[in-house]
């Protein structure tokens, strides 16, 4: 397809905002077989970790091993939140089409069916997740024996500390070490960037050198952990040949934004969904949407000068929250940004948060956002789908506080799921 | 503990005794219940008062804001940003009122040069079109982190010793005399005792609590006044809405950002003082008035602070209007010959305050010495320096080439070198050079991301060193983003809710936060 200021773009599908959600509901649409216009930036996905989180705390404070027994759980007590329209075979068919499309891409992630895993941050906390990239994944069985590990950081590294990792847990982790060298090639520099070394390790020189300085400091280390910067697009064979070289299992642990493994990830996603001759990706903001009575919408993204036009039968709204900019927070109210739909809030200001950053019931702001109906459709003040072709998807949904709950990707993953299959329930 | 002068509170009033009587030979403790310049000396407008604002209605304080701003101008240059003033009126402010200042201003020998709105808005850009008069005066910017640190510094030098986290719980006393003083430390609930000469109490808005643990009576109301912080510096000067105090009147520049204010409310407890909704709608719609960006800037913080009204100040009227001069007590009317309270006042007037008391301490001690603090110039130390706005990033401009030195906190350009001064200087002072004791010697964390990234670079870096060690770390940060997100929750909206939510998603969302340690995050 091509865009062209005149001709309006056509396609069965516009899915609106490219983060997780954005971009998984592109992947199911062009799996369905329908022609899709995935408009938006999917720069908000390099803050994303890496990981994805299924569901992994209920009722606040209460960690689960069995994320879709944590599911049921949400689903009886919160009849509002999105897993509550959503089968658990449905969720779990959107993670196994993710996951395989990542790794037939190069990505590969682990998962075990039903369960969720513990996995260590460089923050040295423990974390449940459970989709998690295969680079990272090692780590779980690492952690699970707490075998001798060395833990490697690099000189000029400023988010990172692995002396922070082995002193919050050498407490219960006996043989847990660290050390610190200067990355290949970065010698005299006073600050290295995780993107950078990560480039640098997708040359095989690079990781001979690097190998060529751990192997000293292993002593009887049965594995090595490494800041997420194993390689930027040839992660798995990075990983692999470290493990030749050193002769141990290597793993990453994650690191916060912006991360590598972020990258990675809108990277494969949009070289994979690209190959699909369906799908017209377009970097320009969407500006308007104009849904007419025929059930068609026109969408108009872009800045003047370079508009483009867009029709067509259906819209996936997934432009997130405040940080992705589908919801803005104003001193008298919250508002949705492009159509100004209605959005679940607090009745006032002073209740959007608790008093304490770290509540762990979270803060009744995250629960705010648009009220969807069964299908996914947002609906207006009187409960009515405020357009029958209109689905909303991802974090901008209602009742759902992802950074409590630790469902975040999972929620994204679903609920683009459930929205196309209500789309093409609809449409086909 | 022997000791001659105790002093109870580490505000400016406190540190600035200690210094004055550390020049005349008198060494002393100062105990702080939390740290320096925890009460109100932290929580004020920064405002170098010219003494334009009084000229109505206290002409006392006007005269003494004038001079000792005069004096401190030369006396502490490095804590002040001579960025002179304005007061302005906007059309439907009170004529008369408008129409009396210069009068008023020429009474009280106060300079105050007229304007026309165009040269005021010449001057000052920002300020509304609907202005019917302006006039220049001297107000200035005054940082009271520094000016509290550099007193302290020099005091100590001269033999002074602070403790901060030390509480005074209990007087014994004895024939007209505390004989000994009970210091909890707030940390470790451990008790130490003191048998002190004479006991000063500097406790501000808590004055009365302490007055009281001697038996003598000390009326103090608390006025709290909650201030705004904006993300830039919105004028070049101080800008004062020329009509009675009242609410969102003030805007002062501190360094790189600015500060709108204040509000007046009465609370019962200076310990619980919490900016809310309403206070902050407030100060955004009245400042407007007079500067009408304020409605869209980004704000990335609000506090507040603790006004004491000595007395019974009863009767309903805006406890702004109560004098700002201060209350000397000698408590030997009362029956406690060695006890002296000192409170009220102005940041503007703490030098006085200082030399006033000190005298009093001087005469009950038999000390001759007459007070220098008037010309000796209060010596510019490292310790006060990297609460400076700006500082941090010109000593990282200026390093020596080929040195390597990196940024920790990017919002406020505070480098590594920094960040380890201020650690030496806490493991001096037998403190823990974690996020929270770091955050309160310089700017880190105080720039719009509010500690989100630099908290966890600051953290790898402190345990890189070998200055941090085990779970610590996990409950300092949790602390420390507490503070900061304490000090938001009003102004949560627009650009800092994105924040806001970024630091929930990486904290939270990613690193567990909330389930690690101690779930008590108070
Ligand atoms: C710091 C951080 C840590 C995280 N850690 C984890 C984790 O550990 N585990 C986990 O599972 N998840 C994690 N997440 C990811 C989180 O779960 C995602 O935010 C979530 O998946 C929501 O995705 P989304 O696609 O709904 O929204 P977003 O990711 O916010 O994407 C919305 C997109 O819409 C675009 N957009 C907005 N308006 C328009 C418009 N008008 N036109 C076009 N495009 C528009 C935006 O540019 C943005 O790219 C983390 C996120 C952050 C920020
Ligand atoms: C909102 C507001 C705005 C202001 N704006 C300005 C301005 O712009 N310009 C200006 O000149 N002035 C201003 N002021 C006034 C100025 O801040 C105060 O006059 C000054 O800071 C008082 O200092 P202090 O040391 O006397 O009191 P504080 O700073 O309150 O110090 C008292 C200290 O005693 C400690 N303490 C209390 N009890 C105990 C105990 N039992 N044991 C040990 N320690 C104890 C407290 O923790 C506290 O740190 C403002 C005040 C407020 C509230």
């Amino acid at each position: 397809m091509k865009a062209n200021e005149m001709d309006p773009i056509k396609a069965d599908l516009t899915i609106i905002g490219a983060g997780m959600a954005g971009l998984c509901a592109a992947l199911f649409a062009l799996e369905q077989g329908l022609s899709v216009v995935l408009a938006g930036k999917s720069g908000s996905i390099h803050f994303a970790t890496g990981l994805m989180d299924l569901m992994g705390v209920y009722p606040p404070g209460h960690e689960w091993d069995e994320p879709f027994a944590a599911i049921d759980r949400v689903r009886s007590e919160e009849p509002g939140h999105p897993y509550a329209s959503i089968t658990n075979k449905e969720i779990d068919t959107a993670l196994e089409t993710v996951q395989r499309f990542l790794g037939d891409h190069g990505l590969p992630h682990g998962r075990a069916p039903g369960r969720n895993v513990d996995i260590i941050t460089s923050m040295g906390t423990l974390k449940k997740s459970h989709m998690i990239p295969l680079s990272m994944w090692r780590g779980v069985k690492v952690l699970e024996k707490r075998c001798p590990t060395l833990l490697m950081d690099f000189t000029g590294l400023k988010i990172y500390s692995a002396r922070q990792i082995t002193s919050v847990l050498g407490e219960s982790w006996q043989g847990l070490g660290d050390a610190t060298v200067r990355f290949p090639g970065t010698e005299g520099k006073e600050e290295v960037y995780p993107e950078h070394l990560a480039r640098s390790l997708d040359i095989y020189e690079t990781r001979e050198k690097l190998a060529g300085k751990i192997l000293p400091l292993m002593k009887n280390a049965e594995a090595v952990g490494f800041p997420a910067l194993l390689g930027m697009y040839k992660s798995c064979e990075t990983v692999r040949s470290l493990e030749k070289m050193l002769g141990v299992t290597v793993f990453e642990i994650p690191t916060p934004p912006v991360s590598v493994p972020g990258i990675r990830l809108q990277e494969i996603f949009l070289k994979g969904l690209k190959q699909n001759d369906a799908l017209l990706s377009l970097p320009e903001m969407v500006k308007r949407v104009e849904s007419f009575s025929s059930g068609k919408f026109k969408i108009t993204a872009g800045e003047s000068g370079t508009l483009k036009r867009i029709e067509s039968k259906g819209v996936i709204l997934a432009t997130g929250r405040f940080l992705g900019k589908g919801l803005r927070a104003e001193r008298t109210g919250i508002r949705e940004t492009l159509m100004d739909l209605p959005v679940i809030q607090p009745t006032k200001r002073e209740k959007w948060h608790n008093p304490h950053l770290f509540d762990p019931r979270g803060h009744p702001i995250n629960r705010a956002g648009l009220q969807v109906d069964g299908m996914f459709r947002p609906l207006t003040e009187s409960s009515m789908p405020f357009a029958p072709g209109l689905f909303a998807a991802g974090s901008i949904l209602a009742h759902c506080d992802w950074t409590r709950l630790k469902c975040g990707s999972g929620v994204a993953i679903a609920t683009a799921h459930a929205a196309v299959r209500a789309f093409c329930k609809r449409y086909k | 503990m022997e000791t001659e002068v105790l002093i109870i509170g580490g505000g400016v009033t406190g540190t600035g005794i200690a210094r004055d009587l550390a020049l005349r030979g008198i060494p002393s403790i100062v105990v702080e219940k939390t740290d320096i310049n925890a009460g109100a000396s932290g929580g004020n407008h920064g405002l170098l008062h010219s003494g334009a604002r009084y000229v109505s209605n206290d002409m006392h304080s006007a005269g003494e804001c004038m001079e000792e701003g005069r004096i401190l101008r030369d006396v502490a240059p490095q804590c002040i940003d001579d960025c002179g003033g304005m007061f302005v009126a906007v059309e439907g402010d009170d004529e008369n009122y408008v129409a009396d200042f210069p009068g008023f201003c020429e009474k009280n020998g106060l300079p105050c040069n007229p304007l026309s709105p165009e040269e005021a808005r010449q001057l000052e850009p920002e300020l509304s079109s609907r202005l019917i008069a302006a006039y220049q005066v001297e107000d200035g910017a005054i940082d009271p982190f520094m000016l509290s640190l550099e007193n302290i510094a020099h005091a100590k030098k001269m033999g002074a010793k602070l403790f901060c986290h030390t509480r005074a719980v209990k007087f014994v006393m004895g024939a007209r005399k505390i004989e000994t003083v009970f210091l909890e430390d707030s940390r470790s609930g451990k008790i130490m005792t003191v048998h002190p000469q004479l006991v000063i109490n500097a406790g501000g808005a808590w004055a009365g609590q302490i007055a009281a643990m001697a038996g003598a009576s000390l009326t103090i109301l608390c006025s709290m006044g909650t201030l705004l912080v904006s993300q830039s510096r919105i004028c070049n000067g101080v800008i004062n809405r020329l009509r009675p105090p009242a609410d969102g009147d003030i805007l002062v520049p501190g360094g790189t950002v600015s500060i709108i204010g204040t509000t007046s409310r009465r609370v019962d407890d200076p310990d619980d003082i919490v900016p809310t909704v309403a206070e902050t709608d407030c100060i955004v719609s009245q400042g407007a008035g007079m500067i009408p960006v304020l409605e869209q800037v980004r704000y990335i913080r609000a506090y507040s602070g603790v006004r004491p009204l000595v007395g019974s100040a009863e009767g309903g009227s805006d406890d702004r209007n109560v004098s700002r001069g201060f209350t000397l007590v000698d408590h030997g009317k009362d029956g406690v010959d060695n006890f002296i309270t000192i409170t009220g006042g102005k940041l503007t007037t703490f030098r006085l305050m200082a030399e006033k008391t000190s005298d009093m301490a001087c005469e009950k001690l038999g000390n001759k010495n007459p007070c220098v603090t008037r010309t000796e110039p209060l010596p510019s130390t490292m310790e006060g320096k990297w609460t400076e706005p700006g500082l941090a990033p010109r000593r990282w401009m200026a390093k020596p080439h080929g040195e390597t030195d990196k940024i920790l906190c990017e919002c406020e350009m505070i480098s590594e070198k920094t960040i380890d001064d201020i650690a030496c200087e806490l493991k001096k002072n037998n403190e823990i050079p974690d996020l929270l004791n770091i955050g309160k010697r310089s700017r880190l964390g105080k720039g719009p991301c509010q500690g989100a990234f630099c908290s966890v670079r600051v953290l790898a870096h402190m345990y890189d060193k070998g200055a941090l060690s085990g779970n610590h770390g996990v409950d300092d940060i949790k602390a420390f983003l507490n503070e900061r997100w304490k000090g938001q929750l009003p102004i949560f909206w627009g650009e800092q809710l994105i924040q806001a939510e970024l630091t929930e998603a990486m904290h939270c969302g990613f690193f567990d936060l909330e389930l690690a340690g101690d779930h008590e995050s108070k």
